[in-house]
């Protein structure tokens, strides 16, 4: 199993799909590393050579921030809009859609299971039917 | 949608003028101002606002990291009334 960019090792699938197990490597990245590289994007992950692993392992660490560096500017930026204490800030620290979404209903994403607040409307009629 | 770029940043003309008189005099009393569309520019940052959300004025100390920002974004314009506690409500 090869293994690029730290800790991934892709499975014996297509390149073009096992690269996409690393984390900040989309469909469209994974075409572009393997165009770069010049691989074609059918070949099976396992039947990479030493050096076609070792030319994209190189394209990915030059050209793109992946996993751990990844996630940490990410988390960078979530804490820049927090201390600032702007209305993104703000909506991250309660946990709630951050772009302007309804949250009257859905937003479960964000919120979390359901919470059922007993006589808010519609529920009476829940438990009576 | 986005701001065409062609336009600039939009920053409130008279509040960028009170901006620079204040420094000139070396004045530190805040800014009271409606313009909560305004664009934060790096010359405001050091200089203390009062915002306005709509019934107080916010107050707000602009550091580095707030340039890009707009003034709105530290006046928030809702309060958030939270439930009462579930246990202090007999069950029906």
């Amino acid at each position: 199993m090869p293994r690029i960019a730290g800790v991934d090792i892709p499975a014996q699938k297509r390149v073009d799909i096992a690269l996409r197990y690393i984390y900040g490597v989309g469909p469209t990245r994974a075409l572009e590393i393997l165009k770069k590289a010049e691989i074609d994007p059918a070949t099976r992950a396992n039947k990479l050579t030493e050096e076609e692993v070792s030319r994209i392992a190189g394209i990915i660490e030059n050209d793109f921030i992946v996993e751990g560096q990844l996630r940490r500017q990410i988390a960078q930026n979530i804490s820049r809009l927090r201390e600032i204490r702007c209305y993104r800030g703000l909506r991250h620290m309660k946990g709630l859609p951050v772009r302007g979404q309804r949250t009257r209903t859905n937003a479960r994403t964000r919120k979390g299971p359901k919470k059922t607040v007993a006589g808010k409307k519609g529920v009476k009629e829940m438990h009576r039917g | 949608m986005t701001r065409s770029l062609k336009k600039g940043p939009y920053v409130d003309e008279v509040l960028y003028r009170r901006v620079q008189l204040n420094k000139e005099s070396g004045n530190r009393a805040p800014l009271r101002t409606w313009s909560r569309a305004c664009t934060i520019v790096p010359e405001f940052v050091g200089q203390n606002f009062e915002i306005h959300n709509g019934k107080t004025f916010h107050k707000l100390y602009v550091t580095e990291n707030m340039v890009g920002h707009k003034l709105g974004e530290f006046a928030p314009t809702r309060t958030f009334r939270a439930h009462t506690a579930r246990s202090s409500r007999p069950v029906a």
